[in-house]
Parts: C-alpha cells; structure tokens; sequence
C-alpha cells in the first residue's frame, strides 16, 4: 500500500479528533457516459428521456439468442478520453460478464473490462487547496454497459423497469487514492468533467446522470499508513461529494477513537440527511464471478487509429490555461476561469481577438459571468453574443462611451439582446468630447463654487470631486480624459 | 408414383427443377409423413402446416416465373431444431422457462436458407437448451429412434441434443435439418441415426438468434440423407453476419464441388488416445475398416498422437456449464417466457427458474455456478482454459503432419430411452470422441459407415483443419462411397 501513497495531507488538511489530528484518504470512481449516438452493443440510441423503454433494442433486452457487437465509436470515444488524461492505451483489452441478477439487467449480467481495460495508467493535474498543483493518478480506465431503471414508487406493489438507459456506454475511471481533502476531490471531480467536455467524449451533465461518482475514504494518523476504506456510493454532485466525505471521515474517526474498526463496506450516501449508511458489508459482496465474454473477441486496436485519434485532440484545459497565461498575459486565475470549459473559452478568444484581452477577460469573467450567473443562463443562451460584448469594448476603445456608460448599455444588452452600438445611439448615450460644452460646465461649476477652487489649488486631490461634478453636469457623458485636462488648465494646477 | 420423402435433398431438388413434382407437393407429402410419424417418434414440436403451404407455394411460383432468380435450396422442405429463433413460429428451446416464446426476428442461419428458397416445415425437438445427449430432457419427451435393435420393440434415443433434427431426417419427415453442436449435438444423433451431420469450424455459422448454450462452443451445421446434401445444406446456412462478432469474415467454398475431391495423396491420422477401455469390438473394427477403406481409395495413413484428448471431457464439462451459468442468466421471468411469481424478487427469480428449468440445466447451471465463484474460478475455469489451449495445440501439430483425423463419431450405437438415465457422466462419456472438436474450433463430421450386430447404424468422424470443411467432405464421400451405406429402419411408425 505504501507504495502507492504519494503524499500526506498538509497539516491545516488535517481533521481534528479528540485524541490527535487524522488525515482523510480519497480515491474517486467516476462513472462518465460516453457521448455517442448509439449504445455500447446495439443500436438503440443512447439518448437522454424518451418514453420509457423507447430506446431497446433486441440485444438490450436479452432476448434469446441476441448478441453484443461493439461500437467502435465508443472504443474511440475511451481512446481519446485515455489520450487526454495522458495515459497509457492498451492496444489489447478485454471484456469480461459481471454476473448478477436484477430486473433493471436484462442479460443477468454486465459486460465491462474487469482484468485488461482499455485504459492503463494516467494522470489529472488539480489546484490544491493552496493553490499549488497536486498530480491525481489515474488508475485505469474501462469500458463498460450501464443498466436499466428500476422504478419503486409508481405502484405499492409493483417495480417498473425502463431499459432505456441499459447498455448505454460508460467509462469508468478509477483514481489512485491520492487525494486528501474534500475540496481536492471536488477540484478532480471539476477537473474531469472539464476534460471530457472539452475531449467531447462525455457532456458532464450531472442532473441527467451523465457523470456520477463512487467515493472511498479511509482515514490515518499522520505517518500511518493507509486505513480500511469504505466505499460510498450514490453521490451525484459535487457538493454532496464534500459532504459526504467530511461526514464519512468524521464518522470513521469516532469509530477509531473509540477503540472500534472500520470493516470494509460499500456506503450509501443520503444527500436529505447528509449522511452515509451501511448498504453491504464485505461478507454480503456479490460474488460476480467474472469471466471472458465469450461472445466478443479481445478488443484489438491498431497503433495507426490510436494516433489518428491523437492527431485530432483539441486543446485541453491545462494547456490552454498556458496560452491564456502567456498570450493573453491574464492571471492564474482569470486563465483558469476562462479555460474551464470549451464554451467559455472560445466566448473569451473571440472577444479578445483583436482587443486589450485584460479588458476582455475582466467583461467576461466579472460582468458577463457575474450576470449570467444571477439570471441562472448558460453560456450558450447568453443574451450578449461574444461579438456584441467585443463591439461594446470597442466603442469604449475609440472614445464613444466611457467605462461608466459601458455598464449601462451592458446592462440593457442583457436585456434587450440589441449590438451596443444601436443602444447607444437610441439612447443618445454617445460621450461628450466637445470641449465647448464640457468648457461651458466648468466655467459654472468654478463660478458656483470659489471655495473649492482654493481648496483644489491647495490639494490637488481633491480633483477628484471636480471630474465627478463636471461629468455629471454632462449627464455623464463627458470623455473623463478630457475634462482632467480642461479642469487642469483651468484651475491651473 | 414414388415416395417423394424418400429422395435425397439433391434429388429432390432435381425433381423440382425439372418440374417433375412441385414444392407443394413435395411439401405436402412431408406433412402428411409428419402428421402420420409424429405421434410415434415426437420429432416435431411444432408443425407449421400453413407457413410450409405458403413458402412452398411462393417457391412454385418463383420457379413458374421466366428470369425469377432462385434459391440454392429452392422448395425443400426443411426440419428446424429448436433452438433457432424463427419469426412468427414459437420458439423454446425444449424448456417449459421460454413458455409460448415466439420471436420477433429470424435467426441469421435460418433467414439464410429461407433466402435461399427452402420451406420451413417446423420445430424439431432436441435436449432442453441442447444440453443432453439422447433428446430425454425436453420439455417435449423424448424422440424415438427410427431403428431399432433388430426386433426388440422398445424405443432406443436417436441421441441428442438434435435428436428431433436426426429423427426427422432419417424417418424422412423431412429433406435434411439444421442442428447444432456445442460437444458432440450434430455428430452423435446423426451416428446413432444413420444420418449425416457436420458441426463446421467455430464462427462459419452465425451464431444470432440461436439461443445461445456455451458460446465459445456452440456451432450450427446440418443433419442430412448423404455427404453432399449435407454440403449443400452448410453451403447455405454459413456466411460472415456482422450481427456476431465471432463470425468469420470468410467467403464461403464450394463444400459440394469439394464432396467429389479425390482423397488419393491425402494423410489421414488415426489418433491413437481415441481407442478408449470398454470400447465394442465391433466400433473397434468398423475404425480400421475406414482405416482401410481410405488406404484404399489412395489415401495415406499415419499413426498420430493427441495426448491432452483424455482431459478434453472433464476440461468441456466445466467451460461449457460455466458459460451457460452466464448465458441462461437472462431467463429470469421478468420480460418474456413463464413466469411464476413469489412474494418478492428473489423468491419470483427462484420459484421461475427452479420450474422452468429441468433438472439437467439446473445441474449444469450449479456446476457453472460453481466453477466460476471466487476461489475456484482459477482451480476450475482458468485451469480449463489452459487445458483447452492446449487440446488445440496438440491439433495443429498433428495437422502439420496430417490432412484430416479418422475417429469413431461415439463409444457405442443407440441406446435405450431411459436406460442411461441415472448417471450423468455415463452420459456425459457418450460426447469423449467430439467434445475435442468444439473445444478447438475444427469442423468435424459423422458419416455413417456400418450396422452393428443389432441392426444399428455407427458413424466415423473426419476432424478437419480449422477451414478446411473441403478436405472434410472430400474424405467423408469417400468413406460415404466405399462404405455403400444404404440401409434405412423399417417404417414401423407408419
């Protein structure tokens, strides 16, 4: 085990039990479905919704005599996701029956890849909770057959069974457990789901289940190694991620320090009451007595297609937080933001293109992000297309409106969805830069205020309140360059 | 005018084409046989009287048409196990868990031949989900033998599991059939009958639709009157099918054209681990007059060794129950076929699986069970693989010095309904000369060759190089020639 244990938790990611201090070990099983048109063995769609048992196909219903065929998509789909966590493609895996019966498995049983997976060795690069990076390790990553629905509450007596889902493919990825605090997990949770988005292999989308997690967290006195681990299943966000893991190590700890042990055992997280619970005991594990499938023979890929898939790898995450760091000269942070996700940057480069791209990431990330996230929109139902927030830098740019007026006319593009350029000139918003007028306001406020004048004269930083005066006297439309330097040579400071 | 059931496939279809009889008629003297012999032998468990009517009276008017193109089977009426999915007609496997299943669909085998032009007459009988060797475990009851010894009246089995397939075919109720073979299935019934039947090399035939017993084992083939018809029959039934990732992308040859390939210059092995304690004298001397037979006819002999052969039973009697453990898993009750319901799930899955099962599926389904749990998988299944691997070695170094393997096809003739039925590793022991062939893929026939001292048919088998089903029918014809072959059982179910 010791082996495997590449760091300790920090001292302030130490938990506090009564008799000493405890580190949380996680390791994560992420369950991500493949994007793809059609299921990992049939051809039935692989859609989200539909009628119940609308997306069957013969094979997904284990009718007599039916047989799986791969889809090739979807080995395609397991490479690329492989490629882009840096790991290591095995060009001969395996698929393996996990036998067992439920109502919602049709077949009796669950193709995945128990010994030889698709996938081998990887690694994610997460902020740590200081912000430092942590390498999380990929342990492997399998193909395998999601299964049915099991529905229990449209009759008192009666389970219904939607197939839809059955036979939809999934990857599983499987970490190392070096991750050592909730908020680690969580950052390699969001991380992932970045990843795959950005790979297009799997939309991420967690209310429709298309990722979903298995915990295991142990806990160890610093020094110690690796305790016995539960697994906790049914965590389907990562806020319920975090809860459940600071649960289940506060629970572990005050079973160990009060002289007791932690059995290994699969958990069942409860997100009403926040807590977990014993589901099955190691003694009540299934014994899914794997084997070969022997109705498919071993996946085979040719090393050409694995680097055709290679070639096509778009830029990921990290890199391209690099390139916003180093083009676009943004901070850690702002990069980080930008990079995300697909969507966000190619909003934020289409923005920049051409533009100060400090300006841009600060419209993106404070204003657009800020009121998108206020209205509860998505990036791609934004009301302010990245060209029309690109214009509105521009108009700022060239001396039409100033920052100040910028925010309103952002304001009535978020509600109206019109270009900057027509809300300004409706609105008759263009910035004042006729001297003579912003002259004439001045020549009244230092008639209406000698006090000030003397005082201006003697601190000058009491410009301040000149500029604010002289701008609102213009409805705040004067160029604020140009009445710093009217209000200097007219006050002669 | 003559018993049109009576004629060869080939023959058959000679009649056709020159239009001395027509599919219809050819068809209908079929199930008129049927309905007559049925009651005695069971062959049939379903008889489709008017899907046969109508497919043949659509091949009649297919041929009556100038330039219409037809089928390589065109109006023979065939017999089909039941173990293959036919669209419309039920289909159960023999086993009272399918209920009244009928399928939506047409397994790819079958939907071959009816593309071809042939006529489905119905279901034949067979071991419940192929697992048996004297057609005694069906739901059905079991199939009387055609023969019998001399003038005792009891039943004898006509072998299993396509025991309905090789009855129908010797009993002339109908031109030839499919079957199937996961150890020994095609071969043995077609020894015990008098008949031909060939199980191909792994992944000729697709496996769709064909409820599935042992996956890595089982192959379609067919059950027919003569070598050719039987070349004829496969010619038909194989063919790469994307739907089965195990089936071969191969172009299929010409297996008649094959059947008239001289066996002069040819090497034939006679392995020597196949002369088994306890083996008849006379299956003993019927071997060395196909030895003979083949010397003859210009072809050379040589002594050759298979020495993993005695470890091909126990290894198939732990690979084939531990994938039919996996592979009958989905018979659960829950989407279709009986269902007997309990007080809650587990209680529906045991209550369903325990009465619809019959006691030899739920004996291979625990030895399956068994073999495959944590802590045995490794002593049992893994150890089974090697042993495979290794009964397929010793093949192909054989087949480096030999072009086919003379065996006898079983350790004894037909035996009597019930008579083994108290011991399942006696029955078990009928499968030692096949079992190899499964376990390494290799085509392999039975030809009949003689009739014991009782008036019984035995069979020789040829074993193939993987692919290599030409030089199979090549030197089947010539024993099929040499041996002349001719008898038939008196027609006492008439």
């Amino acid at each position: 085990m010791t082996a495997l244990d590449i760091r300790a938790a920090r001292p302030d990611q130490r938990v506090r039990g009564g008799a000493s201090d405890w580190e949380i070990i996680i390791g994560l099983e992420v369950h991500a479905q493949v994007s793809s048109q059609a299921k990992l063995f049939s051809g039935a769609s692989a859609a989200y919704g539909g009628e119940p048992n609308a997306h069957v196909s013969l094979v997904d219903a284990a009718m007599p005599g039916m047989l799986p065929v791969i889809n090739k998509y979807c080995v395609e789909q397991a490479i690329r996701t492989g490629l882009g966590l840096k790991a290591q493609i095995n060009e001969v895996s395996r698929f393996d029956r996990k036998n067992y019966f439920y109502p919602d498995l049709p077949q009796g049983y669950q193709i995945s890849q128990y010994q030889h997976p698709i996938v081998g060795e990887g690694e994610v690069e997460i902020d740590g909770d200081d912000g430092e990076p942590i390498i999380v390790r990929i342990e492997r990553l399998h193909l395998e057959q999601d299964a049915g629905k099991s529905i229990h509450d449209l009759s008192p007596k009666e389970t219904f069974v939607d197939l839809n889902r059955a036979g939809v493919a999934l990857m599983e990825i499987v970490s190392r457990p070096d991750m050592r605090s909730s908020k680690e997990a969580g950052a390699y949770f969001n991380k992932l789901r970045s990843i795959l988005r950005a790979l297009g292999t799997c939309d991420g989308n967690m209310e429709e289940g298309s990722m979903r997690a298995d915990v295991n967290v142990s806990v160890r006195r610093p020094g110690e190694p690796f305790g016995t681990r539960c697994e906790i299943k049914n965590v389907n966000s990562v806020r319920f991620m975090a809860q459940a893991i600071e649960y289940e190590a506060r629970r572990q700890i005050d079973v160990l320090e009060s002289g007791g042990r932690i059995d290994q055992e699969t958990r069942l997280f409860d997100p009403d009451k926040g807590e977990t619970r014993t589901m099955r005991s190691k003694e009540d594990a299934h014994d899914y007595r794997y084997f070969p499938d022997p109705d498919l023979l071993p996946l085979v890929l040719e090393p050409h297609w694995i680097e055709d898939v290679r070639a096509t790898l778009p830029e990921l995450p990290d890199e391209k937080k690099k390139r916003f760091m180093s083009a676009y000269s943004l901070s850690a942070y702002d990069a980080g933001v930008l990079s995300g996700d697909t969507a966000s940057a190619t909003y934020f480069e289409t923005v920049a293109k051409g533009r100060d791209a400090k300006l841009a990431a600060n419209w993106v990330t404070q204003e657009l992000f800020g009121a998108l996230n206020k209205m509860g929109v998505d990036l791609a139902d934004s009301p302010v297309s990245a060209a029309h927030l690109g214009a509105l830098i521009d108009l700022i740019a060239d001396g039409t409106i100033n920052g100040k007026i910028a925010k309103d006319v952002f304001a009535k593009m978020l509600e109206s969805g019109d270009a900057p350029g027509v809300i300004v000139e409706r609105e008759g918003l263009r910035q004042v830069t006729d001297t003579g007028a912003i002259e004439k306001a001045i020549d009244d406020l230092i008639a209406a205020n000698p006090d000030k004048v003397a005082e201006v004269k003697e601190k000058p930083k009491a410009l301040g309140w000149w500029v604010g005066q002289t701008i609102k006297a213009t409805g705040g439309k004067a160029n604020p360059q140009i009445v710093n330097q009217i209000l200097k040579e007219k006050l002669g400071i | 005018m003559t018993d049109l059931t009576a004629l060869s496939l080939i023959a058959a279809l000679d009649g056709l084409a020159k239009k001395t009889f027509s599919s219809e008629e050819l068809t209908n003297a079929f199930l008129d046989a049927i309905d007559k012999a049925n009651p005695h032998l069971n062959a049939y468990v379903v008889v489709t009287h008017d899907k046969a009517r109508a497919m043949a009276k659509a091949s009649d008017a297919r041929r009556a048409k100038k330039g219409a193109a037809l089928g390589a089977l065109e109006g023979a009426p065939l017999g089909i196990k039941d173990l293959f999915c036919t669209e419309g007609v039920r289909t159960t496997a023999c086993s009272n868990i399918l209920g009244e299943f009928t399928p939506t669909y047409e397994s790819s085998v079958t939907a071959n031949l009816w593309r071809e032009g042939a006529v489905m007459l119905g279901k034949l009988n067979m071991d419940e989900f192929a697992m048996g060797s004297s057609n005694e475990t069906s739901r059905f009851g079991p199939v009387a033998n055609p023969w019998r010894r001399g003038k005792d009246n009891s039943n004898l089995t006509p072998g299993g599991s396509s025991g309905g397939s090789a009855a129908a075919t010797a009993a002339n109720l109908c031109l030839a059939a499919t079957a199937t073979d996961t150890g020994g299935s095609i071969r043995q019934p077609a020894a015990f009958t008098g008949t031909v039947g060939i199980k191909p090399t792994y992944g000729r035939c697709s496996r769709w639709g064909i409820v599935a017993f042992a996956s890595s084992l089982d192959q379609a083939g067919p059950i027919a009157k003569t070598v050719e018809d039987a070349a004829l029959m496969l010619r038909s039934m194989c063919g790469h099918d994307p739907k089965d990732s195990t089936s071969l992308p191969l172009a299929v040859p010409d297996f008649v054209k094959a059947c008239g390939r001289s066996v002069k210059g040819l090497t034939i092995g006679v392995p020597e681990e196949y002369r088994v304690d306890g083996m008849p004298g006379e299956i003993d001397a019927l071997w060395a007059q196909g030895v003979a037979w083949l010397q003859a006819a210009g072809a050379k002999i040589k002594s050759i060794s298979l020495p993993h052969t005695k470890y091909a039973l126990p290894c198939y009697y732990i690979i084939a129950p531990a994938e039919a453990s996996s592979n009958l898993a989905r018979y659960d009750g829950m989407r279709y076929g009986a269902r007997v319901s309990g007080k809650d799930l587990l209680s529906s899955y045991e209550a369903t699986r325990a009465s619809g099962f019959g006691a030899e599926v739920q004996r291979r389904v625990l030895i399956g069970t068994y073999v495959l749990s944590a802590g045995y998988y490794d002593a049992y299944y893994l150890r089974a693989q090697k042993v495979r691997t290794r009964i397929a070695e010793d093949f192909r170094t054989a087949f480096a010095d030999v072009d086919a393997i003379l065996t006898p096809a079983t350790p004894s003739a037909a035996f009597a309904i019930g008579e083994r039925g108290d011991d399942p590793v006696q029955m078990y022991l009928n499968d030692i000369f096949t079992v190899t062939a499964n376990l390494a893929g290799l085509p392999g026939i039975s030809v009949p060759a003689a009739l014991d001292s009782r008036g019984l048919p035995l069979g020789l088998q040829v074993i193939g190089r993987a692919l290599d089903e030409e030089t199979v029918f090549a030197v089947a014809a010539a024993l099929e020639k040499a041996a002349g072959f001719n008898a038939k059982p008196d027609a006492w179910w008439r």
